[in-house]
């Protein structure tokens, strides 16, 4: 295709596209001017009925549970495939990670990334434990919380090296937190079947708005998936991790 | 304000033209836009575009960038 052919295929897809997102944005309700019926109704009543705080966790966790499992799903699927992507083939050989080999090439961390990374993994895993145990009242959750929680084991990476970061969190760890965190979620949902009748109905008892132990299965529902969250997270990371730092050469025939 | 900030921080992502760059500028981009669903009232949305996309994604574009550079390197050894 020649350049100028390209140029004018361009600047009338270009010309289509922007016009209909104009056409589109016009046609938007006003900022804060939101009318479905479905969101107004869960706004009145998944505080009474569910004694949350945190409308959002409460249709996550419960009124669409549904959906959150199948996004569960998708996360274990994406670590799976991670895996067998990054997983070391048939003919190529592993060699010791940098950081172990001898007359170790690796630049030395600076002083102030490894004070900063100290100093921050307390911290951090603090507010992704805080962020997962209080999804039901505050805005976070399992998910977010999880996510903060593989950050804190980055940072250990980042202030330490590789191996202080499998100590820290070993693989057999990670892929226990993946699996019980999954397992565990589905388990809440068949509880709702068994005890209620209903596939993710929520079966223990729900108590007083604002109080810490409330909400019925909601509060363990963030707790599985942050636990699966973090598992997955940190499993992924560590495997790039793996991919990027140790040495793998095909072996010569 | 913020809206202005996200429409330049995207800008700059695209401008970007090496890739390394490019990773630490749509980390930026990340932590803008879960600034901006914060002002728009959606905390849980901003939570979850914080600590993916200023955190998660770049470091993995980093690992992947580090780990094309050292291929690059052996080869040439």
């Amino acid at each position: 295709m020649k350049p100028a052919t390209r140029r004018s295929l361009f600047l009338v897809a270009g010309g289509v596209l922007f016009a209909a997102l104009i056409w589109g944005f016009a046609g938007l309700p006003d900022f804060g001017d939101f009318n479905g019926a479905y969101g107004q109704f869960l706004n009145g009543a998944s505080t009474p009925e569910r004694a949350t705080t945190d409308v959002i966790t409460a249709v996550n966790f419960d009124y669409r549970g549904f959906d959150t499992l199948g996004e569960e799903f998708i996360l274990f699927a994406a670590v799976i495939g991670v895996t067998s992507l990054l997983r070391t083939l048939r003919g190529e050989r592993e060699g010791a990670p940098d950081d172990d080999a001898p007359g170790r090439r690796v630049p030395e961390t600076s002083l102030a990334v490894r004070i900063t990374g100290l100093l921050l993994v307390g911290p951090t895993v603090l507010v992704g434990i805080y962020i997962v145990a209080h999804g039901h009242q505050t805005p976070g959750g399992g998910f977010q919380g999880g996510v903060i929680l593989a950050t804190g084991l980055l940072l250990t990476y980042l202030s330490a090296d590789y191996l202080t970061m499998r100590r820290v969190g070993p693989t057999a760890l990670i892929e226990l937190a993946e699996g019980l965190g999954t397992a565990g979620f589905v388990l809440i949902a068949l509880g709702g079947l068994v005890f209620a009748g209903v596939f993710f109905e929520n079966f223990l008892p729900i108590g007083t708005a604002g109080r810490l132990l409330t909400a019925g299965t909601i509060p363990l529902g963030n707790v599985a998936v942050g636990l699966a969250v973090t598992g997955g997270f940190a499993f992924m990371l560590s495997e790039f991790l793996q991919q990027t730092l140790t040495k793998r050469r095909r072996e010569v025939r | 304000m913020v809206l202005v900030l996200v429409a330049v921080c995207g800008t700059c992502v695209v401008l970007a033209r090496d890739p390394l760059r490019q990773a630490v500028m749509a980390s930026v981009y990340g932590l803008v836009l879960g600034i901006l669903f914060f002002v728009f009232q959606a905390p849980d949305v901003a939570l979850s575009q914080t600590v993916v996309g200023a955190v998660a994604l770049p470091l993995m574009i980093l690992l992947a960038l580090a780990k094309v550079r050292f291929d690059e390197e052996e080869r040439r050894r």
